[in-house]
C-alpha cells in the first residue's frame, strides 16, 4: 500500500495533470483506485471492470465499459478498440468528468459541452461510422430499459424509433417520403442536445473535502487489505 | 353574497372615470364599505355614512323588528358574524387579484404583493376612518393554522423534486448556517448599538442581549410566501429559483428552534453552554421529526390513496387531510410544520398521481393553486391591514439599524457561505448567482406572525420590535421585490428556459444518470449518484409495489414519458384538423419511412401511391386514439353515483343504447344488401376485421410502429389506402356494455349508416370536414390521464 501512495508533484504526475487537467491529489486517488482495479497490475482489461460489484446492476455497464476500451476517447485520434488499457487512458477517460472550472470564456465552455457531448456520442455510435443509425440508437434504448422487470422489446424499439423521428424532424426538417436519414451525425447530435446543459451535468466529483471520499477511501482501502 | 351586487353596482354607475385605477378603488371602497357596515350595524347604533340601498333596507328591517312582537324578517348578524366577515375577506382578496390581472400595465411593473400590501393599508385606513375596531386579521394562530399550510403544501406538493436534492448541500447551507448567522450577527450588532446610545432619549439601553437575539432571529429567517410570490414573476433560472426559495422552506427549523431558546431564556436571562447543546440537538429534533412526521402521513397517503379507486371523489381529499394532519401533528410537538408539510407533499406526489384519476388529480392542482392564491392575497392584505392597525412605536435608531444590519449581513452570509459552498459545487455560483440569491432574501409574514406571538409581559419592546419588523417587511417586499425585475434583466440572468422536454433528452437525462452512475461505481467512490441510484432501486422495488395500485404506475420513468408524449401528439395531431393532415409539430414533417434502416423495394411503389400519409403514422394515430379513448371511457365510467360532476357523457346513456342497437341492425341490413348486390365486396373488409380484432385487446396499450417493418409482406391486416376511402373512426364514448364499441368502418358500411352517426352522439373523426364531430373529439381528448399535462404545471409553483 505504502508503495503505491505516491506523493503530490511527483515528475510522473506532471505530465498526466497537464494533459487531464486533475491535480495531483486527485490523480493519487484515481491511481489508487486503478491499482485496486487491475489487481496491483500496469493495465486493465475488461474482466477487471466486470468484477465491480455496484457495476453489475448497471443496465448500461456493457457500454460504460466499452466506453474505457474505445480508442475515440482517448484524445488521441485514435479509432478501434483495445483489449487493455494503462493507467494514463483510465485517466483521459475519467477527465472526460471533470467538471469545468468557475471561469470559463464561452469558447472553453463550448469545447467542454463538444468534448461531453462527443464521448456520449461515442457511446452510441458502436460501429464507428460517424452516425448513430437507429438499430444503434434502440440498442441504446433497449440497454437503457434492460433492467426493468415487464420489459417489452416492442416499447424499446418504439421509443428509439420516435426519438430518431425526432431527431430527423429537428435535424432535416421537411422530408420527401422516399429520402432516407441516414443517422444522427454528431453536429445533429449537438444540436438535438442543445439545450440539454451538458457541461454543468455530465461532472463527477472526483475529489471531495466532506466525508464521502473520507468514507469512500476508507472503503476502498479495505477493500485493498482484503484483497491482500 | 351580498356585498357582491354592491360593488358591482357602484362602478357601473361611476363608469365616466377615465382610469380603471380607480374604479378599482371605487370597488374596494364599495367592498369596504360593505365590511364596514355589518359591523357598524351590529354593534353600535350610529350608522355608517356611506348608506347605501341595502343599508336602507336593513334600516326598515331592524324598524320592523322593534315594533312587532312576532318578527317576520329579523336580522340577527351575530349569528353568521364570523363565518361572514371571513366569507368578506376572502371575497375582497379575489376581487383585488381579479382587478390587479385587469390592469396589465400595473402588473409588469409592480409586484402582486405589494400592491396587495397596499390594498391592505387602504382597507386598514378606511376601517379605521369609519371608526370601528380593525379586527385583529393576522393573528397568529389563524396564521399558522389556517393561511400558512395551504401556500405550503402547494409548494410542498409541486417541488421540483431534482434540482431540490441535486442542490440540497447548498440550501441547507444557507437555510441553517445562513439563518444562524443572521440571528447572531444582526442581534449581535443591535445588541451593541442600542448599549452604544446611552444618550439616546428612548430607553433602548435597557434592551437585553436575549431579546435582540430573539428579535434577530425572528426577522432574519427568509420567507417563502413572499419569496415565491416574488419569484414567481420574474421567471428566474430553476437553480437560482430553488436555492432561494429552498432556503426560505428549511430555514424554518431554525427559526422554530431559535425562537423558542430565546423566547425561553428571555426570562431566565442567562444561558449556559448545556443550553447551546441542548438548543443544537433540539434544532436536530425538530427539523428530522419534521421531515419524518411528514414522511409517515406521505406514505400513509399514498397507501390509502391505493385503495380508492372505487371512491374517486374523495381521492383529493385524503391528499389535503393528511397533509394538514401531518402539519398539525408536527405542530403539536413543535416541530417544524413547514417541514413535514414539505416532506409530507413531496413523498406523496409519485404514487398518489400514479394511484388516483385524472380528474383527481386535475383537482388537486386546482384546489393546492387556489388555496395557496387566497392565502398568500389574503397575507399580504392582512399585512396592510395590521400595519395600519398594530401599536407602533417608531424608533428611528432601532429600525434603521435592523434594516441595514438585515442588508449587510445577508450579503455578508451568501458571499461567505458561496465561497465555503463553491469549493464541492460542481457548478459553482457565479457573483451574479450570488448577487440573486442575497437580493432575494424577502421577509414576510411569517416573521410579523412571530413578533406578533411575544408576550407583552416578557418584552416590553414588542411594539417596537414589530414595528420594526414591518419595516423591513415593507422593506424587502417593496423596495427589493420591486427592482428585483429590472436587475435580473439588467444582469442578464439566465432565466426559466420554456422549452418543452424533448424525448432525446429524456433518454439522455436517464443515460446519463446510469453513466454517471456507472462512473462513480468504477471510480470507488460513493456520490449523489450513487446513492440516488440505490434509492431508486428500493423505491422501484419494494415501495412501488405496496403503495401503487396499477400496474402501470410502475412501468420505468422512460417509457411512461413516452407514453405521455405519444398520448400529446395524438390530440395535437387531431387538434390540428382532421387526424390527417400532419400537424405543425416538428416531428411529423418527417415521417417513420424516412429513418427505416431497410426499405424493401417491393414496398416502395406502395409507398409512393401513398398521399403524404405514411403507414406506420396513421396505424400508430389509430391506436393511440382508439386505446386512449378506451382509458378515457373507462375513467368516466369508474365514477359513480357520487360523482358531482354531470357528466355530459353520462348522460342520456339509454339514448345512445338505442341507437347503437340501431346501428347494428342497419349493419347487418346494409351488409345483406352488399351481399347482394356488390359480390366484388368482400363481407368482412380487412379493415374491419382488423377493427375487430383490434378491439379484443385495445386495453394493453401497443404502440404501432412495430408493424411497420412488415409493410412489404403481403398482411391480411394491412391497411390499403385509397384516397377516397379513409376510414371514419367512429368512437362511442360512453356506451358501457359493448368493448368494440371502437369501429373502424371502412366506407362501405359509412355509405349507409352516415346519416344513423350523424346522429349518434358518440364521437366521430373524418378525415375532412365535420368540425363540430371534431370539436367533440378533441373536448374528449383534451383529459390524456393522470400526468400528460404536465407542462401545465409550471416546474415552480407560483
Amino acid at each position: 500500500m505504502g508503495a503505491l501512495q505516491s506523493l503530490p508533484g511527483e515528475p510522473e504526475y506532471v505530465d498526466l495533470a497537464k494533459k487531464t487537467g486533475f491535480s495531483f491529489e486527485q490523480i493519487g486517488i484515481l491511481h489508487k483506485r486503478f491499482k485496486q482495479l487491475s489487481h496491483n497490475e500496469d493495465t486493465l482489461v475488461r474482466e477487471h471492470f466486470r468484477k465491480i460489484p455496484d457495476l453489475e446492476s448497471n443496465p448500461i455497464r456493457s457500454q460504460i465499459i466499452e466506453a474505457f476500451f474505445d480508442r475515440r476517447n482517448f484524445r488521441q485520434n485514435g479509432e478501434g478498440t483495445v483489449e487493455a488499457i494503462g493507467f494514463e487512458e483510465f485517466l483521459v477517460i475519467m477527465s472526460h468528468f471533470r467538471p469545468p472550472s468557475l471561469h470559463v470564456t464561452e469558447e472553453q465552455r463550448e469545447a467542454v459541452r463538444r468534448d461531453k457531448l462527443r464521448f456520449l456520442f461515442n457511446m452510441h455510435d458502436t460501429d464507428n461510422d460517424g452516425t448513430i443509425t437507429l438499430e444503434e440508437y434502440r440498442h441504446v434504448v433497449e440497454e437503457l430499459l434492460s433492467l426493468s422487470e415487464a420489459l417489452e422489446k416492442d416499447t424499446a424499439k418504439s421509443i428509439a424509433d420516435a426519438a430518431m423521428l425526432e431527431v430527423a424532424s429537428i435535424s432535416m426538417g421537411h422530408m420527401e417520403p422516399d429520402e432516407f436519414y441516414e443517422g444522427i451525425t454528431f453536429e445533429h447530435f449537438l444540436k438535438l442536445l442543445n439545450g440539454f446543459e451538458i457541461e454543468s451535468r455530465m461532472n463527477i466529483r472526483f475529489l471531495n473535502m466532506d466525508t464521502t471520499t473520507l468514507f469512500a477511501l476508507s472503503r476502498v482501502s479495505k477493500e485493498t487489505c482484503q484483497h491482500l | 353574497m351580498t356585498s357582491g351586487t354592491g360593488p358591482r353596482g357602484r362602478p357601473g354607475a361611476g363608469r365616466g372615470l377615465p382610469e380603471r385605477g380607480l374604479l378599482l378603488l371605487l370597488v374596494l371602497v364599495l367592498l369596504e364599505g360593505s365590511v364596514v357596515f355589518p359591523l357598524g350595524a351590529a354593534s353600535s347604533p350610529d350608522v355608517d355614512p356611506r348608506g347605501h340601498s341595502e343599508d336602507r333596507a336593513v334600516a326598515e328591517e331592524s324598524q320592523n323588528y322593534s315594533k312587532k312582537a312576532f318578527p317576520v324578517l329579523s336580522l340577527d348578524y351575530h349569528h353568521i358574524h364570523v363565518p361572514f366577515e371571513i366569507a368578506l375577506w376572502v371575497l375582497l382578496a379575489s376581487l383585488m387579484k381579479l382587478g390587479f390581472h385587469l390592469i396589465p400595465r400595473l402588473s409588469s411593473i409592480v409586484p402582486e404583493s405589494c400592491l396587495l400590501i397596499v390594498v391592505g393599508l387602504l382597507v386598514g385606513g378606511f376601517i379605521k376612518l369609519a371608526g370601528e375596531k380593525v379586527p385583529p386579521v393576522l393573528d397568529s394562530q389563524s396564521f399558522f393554522l389556517c393561511l400558512l399550510p395551504p401556500i405550503i403544501l402547494d409548494a410542498g406538493y409541486f417541488l421540483p423534486i431534482r434540482p431540490f436534492m441535486e442542490n440540497l448541500g447548498t440550501i441547507l447551507m444557507f437555510a441553517v448556517v445562513g439563518t444562524l448567522w443572521n440571528a447572531f450577527f444582526v442581534g449581535g450588532l443591535l445588541y451593541a448599538v442600542c448599549q452604544i446610545q446611552p444618550g439616546n432619549p428612548s430607553d433602548l439601553h435597557n434592551l437585553e442581549l436575549l431579546p435582540c437575539l430573539l428579535f434577530a432571529s425572528i426577522i432574519s429567517a427568509v420567507d417563502p410566501v413572499a419569496v415565491l410570490a416574488v419569484f414567481e414573476e420574474i421567471h428566474i433560472n430553476e437553480l437560482l429559483h430553488i436555492l432561494v426559495f429552498g432556503e426560505s422552506l428549511l430555514n424554518d427549523a431554525v427559526t422554530v428552534v431559535l425562537y423558542h431558546l430565546f423566547e425561553e431564556y428571555s426570562g431566565a436571562g442567562t444561558v449556559t453552554i448545556l443550553d447551546g447543546v441542548l438548543g443544537v440537538i433540539s434544532f436536530l429534533v425538530v427539523a428530522l421529526g419534521g421531515v419524518l412526521v411528514g414522511a409517515i402521513y406521505g406514505f400513509l397517503a399514498a397507501f390509502t390513496s391505493r385503495f380508492t379507486s372505487h371512491v374517486r371523489v374523495i381521492e383529493p381529499l385524503f391528499v389535503f387531510v393528511y397533509s394538514y394532519m401531518a402539519y398539525l401533528s408536527a405542530e403539536m410537538f413543535h416541530l417544524s410544520g413547514i417541514m413535514a408539510l414539505i416532506a409530507c407533499g413531496a413523498v406523496m406526489r409519485p404514487y398518489v398521481e400514479a394511484n388516483i384519476s385524472h380528474k383527481s388529480h386535475t383537482t388537486i392542482k386546482y384546489f393546492l393553486k387556489m388555496w395557496s392564491s387566497v392565502s398568500e392575497t389574503l397575507i399580504f392584505i392582512f399585512l396592510g391591514v395590521a400595519t395600519v392597525d398594530g401599536p407602533h412605536s417608531w424608533n428611528w435608531t432601532f429600525v434603521t439599524v435592523t434594516v441595514l444590519l438585515c442588508l449587510v449581513s445577508r450579503v455578508i452570509g451568501v458571499i461567505g457561505l458561496t465561497f465555503v459552498i463553491n469549493k464541492f459545487r460542481i457548478v459553482k455560483l457565479t457573483t451574479k448567482d450570488q448577487f440573486i440569491v442575497a437580493y432575494g432574501g424577502l421577509r414576510g409574514a411569517i416573521a410579523f406572525s412571530l413578533g406578533f406571538l411575544l408576550e407583552e409581559k416578557h418584552f416590553p419592546m414588542r411594539d417596537m420590535f414589530l414595528t420594526a419588523i414591518i419595516t423591513v417587511i415593507f422593506f424587502t417586499v417593496f423596495v427589493q421585490g420591486m427592482t428585483i425585475k429590472p436587475l435580473v434583466e439588467l444582469l442578464a440572468v439566465k432565466k426559466k428556459q420554456e422549452a418543452k422536454r424533448t424525448i432525446n433528452e429524456e433518454i439522455h437525462t436517464q443515460f446519463l444518470d446510469h453513466l454517471l452512475t456507472g462512473i462513480e461505481d468504477i471510480c470507488g467512490h460513493y456520490g449523489h449518484h450513487h446513492w440516488k441510484d440505490k434509492l431508486n432501486r428500493i423505491n422501484k422495488k419494494y415501495v412501488k409495489k405496496c403503495l401503487i395500485a396499477d400496474e402501470r404506475g410502475r412501468e420505468p420513468q422512460l417509457i411512461a414519458f413516452y407514453h405521455k408524449m405519444e398520448m400529446k401528439q395524438a390530440i395535437e395531431l387531431v387538434e390540428s384538423g382532421g387526424g390527417f393532415k400532419p400537424p405543425s409539430a416538428l416531428p411529423s414533417t418527417v415521417s417513420m419511412q424516412n429513418i427505416q434502416p431497410k426499405k424493401p423495394a417491393a414496398a416502395k411503389p406502395v409507398q409512393r401511391a401513398l398521399p403524404q400519409l405514411p403507414k406506420g403514422r396513421e396505424e400508430e394515430i389509430r391506436t393511440i386514439l382508439r386505446s386512449n379513448l378506451q382509458r378515457t371511457r373507462q375513467r368516466l365510467r369508474s365514477y359513480n353515483r357520487h360523482t358531482l360532476v354531470a357528466d355530459p357523457y353520462e348522460e342520456g346513456f339509454s339514448d345512445f343504447i338505442i341507437k347503437k342497437q340501431k346501428i347494428i341492425e342497419l349493419e347487418k341490413k346494409i351488409i345483406h344488401m352488399n351481399n347482394l348486390t356488390l359480390p366484388a365486396a368482400p363481407p368482412d373488409s380487412p379493415t374491419l376485421c382488423r377493427a375487430r380484432l383490434a378491439s379484443g385487446t385495445e386495453t394493453d396499450f401497443k404502440p404501432a410502429q412495430q408493424q411497420k417493418g412488415k409493410q412489404s409482406s403481403p398482411d391480411p391486416q394491412a391497411y390499403r389506402p385509397k384516397r377516397d376511402s379513409v376510414p371514419t373512426i367512429q368512437v362511442d364514448l360512453a356506451s358501457p356494455q359493448s368493448p368494440d364499441s371502437v369501429n373502424l368502418m371502412d366506407e362501405f358500411r359509412a355509405n349507409g349508416s352516415r346519416r344513423e352517426e350523424e346522429e349518434d352522439q358518440g364521437l366521430t373523426m373524418r378525415p375532412r370536414g365535420e368540425d363540430g364531430r371534431r370539436e367533440q373529439l378533441t373536448r374528449c381528448l383534451s383529459d390524456p390521464g393522470p400526468s400528460a399535462d404536465e407542462d401545465e404545471d409550471e416546474p415552480f409553483l407560483p
